[in-house]
């Protein structure tokens, strides 16, 4: 016999109800530590079961690089009652779809079925969650080595400029930050990835009190979550997970690097640390990257491309992560123009959103669109970004599910000058790293660099 | 956190004392029966000039999807002049009713709205996405962008230098290579199909503000078009909003093109395309297909789902989770009014090109010998149990109104599909696969670094091997000066 204690958590948000903005679920937590968020929306006869494990690339030690990614292609491999192969053929014998994903945060995983298939997915996930490892072999682990080591060659070695992240990352955050490498990891250390390494992550970070479930759509809340601790409540609570101690960024220096790349034209990445994701600043970059790079009459692309036309394409945008974030501006010069050129023009519009704020009607716009991405967000269920997705992410972040209406206020409550005054703070001159992509040969359209690393 | 001062919270805490077994995990939980999709039905009304309207109502997000369709598209490109569909609906939003491209984007962007525009093959399609709260002024934007757009010569100059570098920038991309040497080597230059819709270097030159206004004026009547809205409105609504904006859109005669049918693969021929030092070969395998209204249509979509048109797919197995020399291999059939293509691709790791070759064509044999009953069975529940799925949002089920117009299919198609997935059996399944997949008459094309890999393919035999260059398929990297 067992005693659960369901502690739901109705939260009624008055900014929710002003802003349209709301998404009504219930939050249970099961006696493992297990959190359980449950939405119901019955548009269409759809559900989303969305897992987070609160853990990534951020938690890989150096040597391991890759490792979290790695571990999640073995999430899809089989369990103890479920035979490799079995995930994807059930649920698509059902009607359904799944993948995951690895970023430096959190690993999530997600199953969209018919709404008639809602057991079938929580037996899987759960399978995978308890038993993962009563399947595990070394056979196992080399064959998703495989497969990754080709994932990392398709979206990285054989794409144009794609070693830019690995080299970026590098730079901006010192060694032993495990910010400084990429979610892929390095070739070198994937293949030194073991099978005892996967045992180790997995009872130290795959544990039910490390994860929470979302389920959202065509869904009973009272029968689904009798439904979920059915197939979740016997998974033991795991060790207390060891929390992650960040090493100190400190970049009081602007660092220059010059790649060669097979691409005919050369492209500049400039790189600064910023705040983590939503806390104060994080908005204020979100709307600086609009006010830069988002759209026609935004600073950078009106005079790179549509006037001066000496650009192909720039865009700028804040990479939002837990421990901090990256702001990054990244602009391809056409044929004929160097990086100089285009780094003039990017340090100007800097200087002048130092010097002055925005016009109002920049940060309007670029909050009207951030308002009206909002409703997108409340239209799909599942996958990845769906409804099911973002409780779960506002609630890692914040520990309230529903936070879309406090997130929008964000940026509705930004003014001009906030602006003005988180570009002072961040976009330092002396504080930034700066990426330079040439076709081989042609270091002279680089941007002269103080230091070069290969 | 900012959030304890804006919410009032209702916490229950509620005690449950349960008795539950253990799970039992020997066997996998029972599936009820399939609920049924039930949408809101296709509303089909013409405005006061004849325009055509496929509405269908979704009330949960204040968001209205509302998409243009015109009968036009690359397939009605001269060939001097191919390119031309693609960058007249691109510069439709560059200058309009005497707006600026950039008061245009302004305006667009204040509201929140998006609109895109472009050219596929056999369609052309304006679409806006645009808050409730902001639909009629977006409305009105668009009906300027469709109606009157101004080409003007600066902003035709800047994008054409635009595809220029687009075209120089492929030369880099083996998957863009890959891509535009398939189509090109399958259906020929000759072909509209065979053509990248963006044109080449000499032809993207050729064209004027004078030819655009021309091609405009000659397809965008509204007796060649079609208006689609999903979304938070009613029709009453609708209706008025369409007559203001679209009332007097002038019909007029519009010219048909007789399109050849493509020529079929008579043989096997291999097309290397050397990419030195590239760290994978990029596949593209396949023939002519079938059109869209084929009475093949749904034993193909079955069999091609077995074969590679999903995770747990039989190219995908092989390729991926046996033998790992890729991060994923699939099939696919592009359905257009005429055959389309059928392609097979991965990107396979460089040293296992020729093994991976060998692996590829085995699954493409295979699937004619034999399609046991479960994997027929999970191939048809994928499509027809996740049918719904295609249903989520205003985009999805515009995008899905927009197959039922270009087609003519039935307004009740929605409701005949997963009928007609279920009727698919096994004889008809492999019918198709001896029918469309056909090994022996397929075309071939491998970009990867030719040093390592010739030999290898060499001695598979595969027949008549043909090594081309970047340029060969690509042409000379466009000069573009400023």
């Amino acid at each position: 016999m067992r005693v659960i204690i369901i502690i739901i958590l109705a939260c009624i948000s008055i900014q929710a109800q002003s802003t349209g903005l709301n998404v009504p679920y219930t939050r249970h937590v099961l006696q493992n530590g297990l959190n359980v968020i449950l939405h119901e929306d019955h548009s269409i006869p759809m559900v989303s079961l969305n897992m987070w494990y609160h853990v990534g690339s951020g938690y890989e030690r150096q040597g391991r690089t890759g490792f979290a990614h790695l571990f999640e292609h073995l999430m899809f491999e089989g369990s103890g009652h479920v035979p490799e192969g079995q995930f994807d053929k059930l649920l698509e014998a059902a009607g359904g779809d799944n993948n995951g994903s690895t970023n430096t945060d959190r690993t999530n995983y997600w199953e969209n079925v018919p709404s008639n298939a809602l057991e079938l997915a929580l037996y899987l996930d759960s399978d995978r969650m308890g038993y993962l490892l009563d399947s595990m072999t070394p056979e196992l682990v080399d064959g998703q080595r495989s497969v990754v080591k080709n994932e990392r060659r398709q979206s990285y070695e054989n794409r144009p400029y794609g070693l830019a992240w690995e080299i970026i990352y590098k730079n901006v955050y010192p060694a032993e930050h495990p910010y400084s490498w990429t979610t892929i990891g390095s070739m070198e250390d994937l293949s030194a990835a073991s099978y005892e390494d996967v045992v180790n992550f997995f009872k130290t970070y795959y544990a039910p009190n490390n994860a929470s479930l979302s389920i959202a759509g065509d869904i009973n809340t009272a029968e689904t979550i009798k439904l979920v601790e059915k197939w979740f409540g016997e998974i033991p609570r795991g060790k207390s997970i060891p929390q992650l101690q960040m090493p100190v960024v400190k970049a009081a220096e602007e660092k220059s690097i010059i790649h060669e790349d097979k691409v005919q034209l050369p492209r500049l990445y400039m790189v600064w640390v910023t705040p983590p994701t939503l806390t104060p600043g994080d908005a204020e970059m979100d709307a600086l990257a609009n006010i830069m790079a988002g759209g026609k009459n935004s600073r950078l692309y009106k005079r790179l491309v549509y006037d001066m036309q000496i650009a192909q394409d720039v865009s700028a945008f804040q990479d939002s992560k837990r421990f901090s974030s990256e702001f990054f501006i990244i602009a391809t010069a056409r044929s004929g123009h160097n990086l100089e050129e285009i780094k003039t023009v990017i340090q100007e519009e800097i200087d002048k959103l130092k010097k002055e704020p925005p016009t109002e009607r920049e940060l309007q716009r670029a909050v009207n669109q951030y308002e009206a991405r909002f409703l997108d967000r409340l239209e799909n269920i599942g996958g990845f970004g769906g409804k099911a997705d973002l409780l779960n992410n506002y609630f890692y972040y914040t520990g309230n599910p529903d936070y879309f209406s406090e997130d929008l206020n964000r940026y509705k409550s930004l003014t001009v000058k906030d602006i003005q005054a988180m570009t002072q703070t961040y976009l330092k001159d002396n504080s930034r790293v700066i990426l330079s992509i040439v076709p081989q040969g042609k270091r002279d359209l680089a941007i002269r660099a103080k230091e070069e690393v290969q | 956190m900012k959030n304890s001062s804006i919410l009032t919270g209702i916490i229950l805490i509620v005690l449950y004392a349960h008795i539950f077994a253990q799970p039992d995990r020997s066997k996998v939980p029972a599936i009820p029966p399939a609920p049924e999709l039930n949408l809101p039905a296709v509303q089909q009304f013409d405005l006061s000039n004849g325009l055509k309207v496929y509405f269908m109502e979704k009330h949960e997000v204040p968001l209205v999807q509302l998409n243009i369709l015109v009968k036009t598209g690359s397939v009605n490109d001269p060939n001097e002049k191919s390119g031309i569909a693609g960058l007249m609906a691109d510069m439709l939003d560059e200058g309009a009713a005497g707006k600026t491209a950039l008061q245009i984007a302004d305006e667009i962007d204040f509201l929140g709205a998006e609109i895109s525009s472009g050219a596929g093959m056999h369609f052309s399609s304006v679409n806006l996405h645009t808050p409730l709260s902001k639909f009629d002024q977006a409305l009105r934007i668009l009906s300027q962008i469709v109606l009157t757009p101004d080409f003007p010569e600066n902003e035709l100059d800047r994008l054409k230098k635009e595809r220029l570098t687009t075209i120089l920038q492929w030369h880099d991309d083996p998957r863009s290579i890959a891509s535009v040497a398939f189509s090109q080597l399958l259906f020929s230059k000759n072909h509209p199909y065979g053509r990248p819709s963006i044109g080449n270097e000499v032809s993207i030159r050729n064209i004027s503000a004078a030819d655009l206004k021309d091609f405009h004026n000659r397809y965008f009547k509204s007796n060649n078009a079609y208006v689609i809205t999903v979304g938070d409105i009613t029709k009453e609504k609708l209706t008025a909003a369409l007559e203001e904006s679209f009332g007097k859109w002038q019909k007029g005669d519009v010219p048909q093109v007789k399109l050849k049918e493509p020529e079929q693969v008579k043989n096997r021929i291999v097309y290397l395309i050397d990419k030195p030092g590239a760290p994978q070969s990029v596949l593209s395998m396949g023939r002519v297909g079938l059109p869209r209204l084929s009475k093949d249509y749904f034993p193909v979509s079955v069999m091609n789902t077995v074969l590679g048109g999903s995770f747990s797919s039989r190219l995908n197995q092989n390729l991926r989770e046996q033998h790992g020399y890729t991060y994923g291999a699939f099939s696919s059939f592009g359905f257009r009014p005429l055959p389309g293509p059928f392609s097979a691709q991965a990107s396979v790791q460089t040293e296992v090109t020729d093994s991976a070759l060998i692996q590829f064509l085995k699954e493409l044999n295979d699937i004619s010998a034999e399609i046991p009953e479960q994997e027929l069975s999970r191939a048809k529940n994928y499509l027809a149990l996740g049918y719904p799925s295609n249903f989520q949002t205003v985009r999805d089920i515009a995008g899905q109104l927009a197959e039922i117009v270009q087609y003519s299919l039935p307004e009740d198609y929605f409701n005949e599909y997963i009928p007609s997935v279920n009727e698919v059996d096994a004889a008809k399944a492999i019918d198709a696969a001896k029918k469309y997949i056909v090994p022996d008459q397929m075309i071939i094309v491998v970009v990867g670094d030719r040093s390592k890999i010739e030999e290898g393919i060499r001695r598979l035999n595969l027949g008549e091997i043909k090594n081309l260059s970047v340029t060969d398929v690509l042409g000379a990297i466009p000069e573009v000066v400023q």
